[in-house]
Formats: structure tokens, sequence, C-alpha cells
């Protein structure tokens, strides 16, 4: 997302409407404090907002409202979902030749839906090299280990099967994910493009490093004060 | 004669006309497009006609997208998949970021009637209403669809449509004009007031005629948008003739009758008898032995008329 938003993307926060902007659906809404992050920090909104997450009247609603947050394109939540819109931006942005692209993320859980494969289809059917399709893949669910859960099997092998441009990379790996990025943009050749991240969640805490309940919980006070330790030694 | 055609050609006729005069005009197609009547849609407008197949939750999306991008999409499907398969699509993704979406769907009710119950749908303008910003209209006539379709594209934000598949008798014309939200008055007696939409307004007519020749002088109500509920008219009911006998094709749970009552209750005043289908499926059978077995006839209508203005 940090790629995205501060390199990658051609955004006007002043102008969050700008009809030639790039478009970024988070399609797993549950982890938009992260985009709120980013899109405070870029001036879409004061940053004070970034305190009522969740809170009351705030704009930053506990998953995506775009008739509340400036900067959101679509109101998420619901999995399985932002694909097909996705589509739908991509579409328009061909016809209208805005030369928009259109950054779906969507999470490795989310592949159970059905509704993501029925988007796949049609996105290859109408060639849209437009959309670029981001797979977080952590390998967990709320329940447990998406082997557990619902197993893939090799996803690059069934996205190669359906013609689409696809890239494996180490999610956490920033040069990495800008080289593919970059050469996304290089191959205009109908093909759907498909950056298979493959990631570790809690990334950078020992003790969120892939445990499965830290899918929705806050840390508590000392938790916080030593994940943030570990992260900034890290830097 | 009177000419009968059914709402879904009307439906067809205007959409592709619609296309051609407007360019933000977009239809998605789940593989029954020639039975929902969008061929001229797809032969004149072809690069903003999207078939996506059958993938009718695919194809709520796909229409929130570009409705993002100031397009207005008609998603065209069977009422039964329309309403259910897409329901939590049209919730989450249409009406509660209030896109302006329109979901056309035909085969609405018990029409397809040979298809038996998994195709006909009792339900939909139900649940339809139960969304917020959703408006729902059911036209009743082709002139109807054709007028209704029209002012659905002019107004922003979701609505549900709902056509039949059978040809149905003309009750207007081309002149005649339709405001969403405000319904058709076709008869003004004092006795009764009869309301229905879609299909069975024609019944109602035909009920209030034999009605008229028992002395009985019967109000008929073409109740065209069921969401938002044209209340004023429902009061003028109470007021004028205190007894309303409301009359749909679709379940008669969260259905028309329901909407009606609510108002009457609200009043405090007016009595209200529901005639639909009994909350119960259907089966394969010709469309109007379907409606007898519900009840909904113009004998029944004129049962129930006599009953309240005994």
């Amino acid at each position: 997302m940090a790629a995205l938003y501060f390199d990658h993307m051609n955004i006007d926060p002043a102008n969050p409407k700008w009809e030639k902007r790039d478009r970024l659906i988070l399609s797993k809404g549950h982890v938009c404090p992260i985009q709120y992050a980013a899109l405070g920090i870029l001036g879409y909104f004061e940053e004070e907002h970034l305190h009522t997450l969740r809170k009351e009247g705030s704009i930053l609603q506990g998953h995506p409202d775009m008739k509340k947050c400036p900067g959101i394109e679509i109101s998420t939540g619901s999995l399985g979902q932002g694909l097909s819109v996705g589509v739908g931006m991509a579409l328009a942005a061909k016809h209208d030749g805005t030369g928009s692209r259109v950054y779906v993320i969507v999470g490795d859980g989310e592949l159970d839906e059905g509704q993501i494969w029925e988007a796949l289809m049609t996105a290859g059917k109408y060639k849209l090299d437009n959309l670029i399709v981001i797979l977080d893949n952590n390998g967990l669910q709320v329940d447990g280990t998406q082997e557990e859960i619902m197993p893939h099997g090799d996803i690059t092998a069934k996205m190669q099967a359906f013609g689409f441009d696809v890239v494996d990379i180490d999610g956490h790996n920033m040069e990495e994910i800008v080289e593919a990025l970059d050469q996304f943009d290089a191959r205009k050749d109908g093909r759907v493009k498909f950056l298979h991240a493959h990631t570790v969640k809690g990334k950078g805490v020992s003790f969120m490093e892939n445990v499965v309940i830290w899918h929705g919980q806050a840390p508590n006070d000392a938790q916080y004060t030593q994940a943030m330790a570990e992260l900034e030694a890290a830097k | 004669m009177t000419m009968k055609k059914a709402t879904r050609d009307g439906f067809g006729e205007v959409v592709a006309q619609l296309g051609l005069e407007n360019d933000k005009i977009y239809l998605i197609d789940a593989d029954i497009g020639k039975s929902c009547k969008t061929d001229a849609f797809k032969a004149q407008c072809a690069d903003r006609h999207i078939n996506v197949g059958i993938a009718e939750q695919n194809a709520a999306g796909v229409a929130a997208g570009l409705a993002t991008c100031d397009k207005i999409p008609f998603v065209v499907t069977y009422a039964a998949f329309g309403s259910m398969r897409m329901c939590e699509q049209i919730r989450q993704m249409i009406c509660y970021p209030n896109l302006n979406v329109k979901i056309a769907c035909s085969h609405g009710g018990v029409t397809p009637a040979n298809d038996g119950a998994t195709h006909q749908c009792i339900e939909d303008y139900g649940i339809m209403c139960t969304l917020p910003n959703m408006t729902v209209v059911m036209p009743a006539d082709y002139y109807a669809a054709k007028a209704l379709v029209k002012a659905s594209a002019e107004k922003y934000g979701p609505v549900y449509l709902r056509f039949t598949r059978d040809a149905v008798p003309c009750i207007y014309n081309e002149e005649t004009e339709f405001v969403i939200g405000k319904a058709i008055e076709l008869a003004n007696g004092e006795d009764v007031a009869i309301i229905a939409n879609g299909d069975t307004v024609c019944i109602a007519l035909e009920a209030a005629k034999m009605l008229e020749q028992q002395g009985i002088h019967a109000t008929v109500l073409d109740m065209h948008t069921v969401k938002p509920l044209d209340v004023d008219a429902v009061k003028t009911c109470i007021e004028r003739c205190g007894k309303i006998i409301t009359v749909e094709d679709h379940n008669i749970i969260n259905g028309l009758g329901y909407a009606v009552s609510a108002v009457v209750a609200q009043e405090g005043k007016g009595i209200v008898r529901i005639l639909g289908i009994q909350d119960q499926f259907g089966m394969s059978a010709p469309y109007e032995r379907l409606l007898a077995m519900n009840g909904i006839t113009k004998e029944n209508i004129v049962e129930t008329a006599m009953e309240l203005c005994k």
C-alpha cells in the first residue's frame, strides 16, 4: 500500500475525484487502518481524524465508507466483492481513455468466495490490462490456516491458466514490489496483471508473526510498546 | 380490441433508445439477455453492452464500479436472481454507497409460470424495499414500463425495476405521464379502493367494472412505485372509501398490502384486505391458474369488495 500511495499511483489528494486518477480498492476492507494512515499522511483529510477510528461520527468507519472518507473509491468490508467493482472501473477507464489504472488488493481468504472467480473471468474476457490484482497471501484466515480452512492449491499456476500476467514476489520486499508494478506498466498486452505477494501476517513483530488471533485483535499497551520497539529496531 | 404487450418489451425498447441518446448508459447481462429483451441495446450500443455470463453477483459489482465512474448501468436478469442471488452485493456495493445502478428484472411474480417455483419470484420487492436508498418500481403495462424506465434513468440512485414475462393489456398510452412515487388513479369511486400494481392492475380494473354492475363504485390505484410509497394516495383512499383491497403478484408478506396496511394502521382508520401470493411457493402451471390458486382473480376481488361493503 505504501508503494502504491506514496510512489506509484497518479493521484491528487487535493482533488480526490480527479477523473484520470488511478484507483485503489481495498477489497479486504478490514485492514483499512493502514489505508486510513496513508490517506491521512497524504492529506486526504486532517491527520487528527486518525484518532477517531471506529468512533461514533467518525469518517473512519470500521470498514471503509466511500461516502464518509475522501480517497476511498468504494465501500468494502464484505469480502469477495471488491474485484468485481475493480472490473467495472477498469472497463470505464478503457472506454473513457483516461489511462487510469485500477489496483485491487485482495486477501487470500477472499479467494474462498465464488464471486472472485466470476470477476477474474470477466477481467480476462475484456482484456483488462489496466487492472492489477494484488493478492496478499499470508496463508491465514480467521478460523485457522488457509490449508485447514480452504486450500487454494497453486494460485500462481491457476492465474497463469486464466491467461494473466503473473508475478510472484516477497510482499515485504519494497524493491520487488516497486519493480513488479513498474514492469506491469511496461506490458500493455491485453493481459490482466496479477501480483502474487507472499506475506507473513504480523511481519516484524515476534509475538504476532503467523499467529491467527492477531487478525482482529488490538495489542494492549505493553504489547504495543514491544511491537513498536521491534519495528523501530528493524528499520 | 386492447393491444397486449409485455412490460419486458417496453424495457428492451426504451433502454436501447436511452443507450443511443446517452453514452453513460451501460447494460450488464447475465446470459438471459434475449429473454430480458436486451438484443436491441446489444446491437446498437455494443461497446457498452457487457455480458458477464451466469454470474449475477459479479454483475452487481461491475455495475457498482461503472457507477463510480459516472456511468448509469442497468443490470439485467430475472427477478429471482436479481433480488436474491445479488441481494448482498446490491446492499453492500450499490445501496450502502448510494450508487446510480438500476437493477432491471424480468419474470417477476409467478409469470414464469411453466418454469416452476425456482424461477418464479414472489419475494423480490419485499426484500428490495428493506434496503435503504433503494427505489422499487413495477410498471403495469408496456407504456408504463417505457416511461418508468426512462424516469428511473433520470433519477439518481439505485432503482429496482420489476417486469413480467407475459403480454398484458395496455391501459396507458405514449402520452401518459408517470412520476416515480406517484400512484395513478384509474377510477375514483367512493365505496371501495382497489390498490394494485403490475399485471394485477388490469385484473383490478376488470373487477371494478363488475362491481359497477352491482352498484359498487370503486377507486382503482396503480401503485407502480412500491417504495417510496405514495402515502398521500393511500390516505385519499382511506378518506374517500375507508375500505381498501390490495392486489399483487407477490407474497402477501412484505408486499404492497403490508405497505398500504402500515399507512392505514398509522392513520388509525380504514380497513385493508390483502390479496396476493399466500406465503407459498408456486409450481409449474398456467399463469392464470397460479393466480387463481392464490385468490388473485377479478371474481375474488369482487367477492372481497362485496363482503367489505355489506
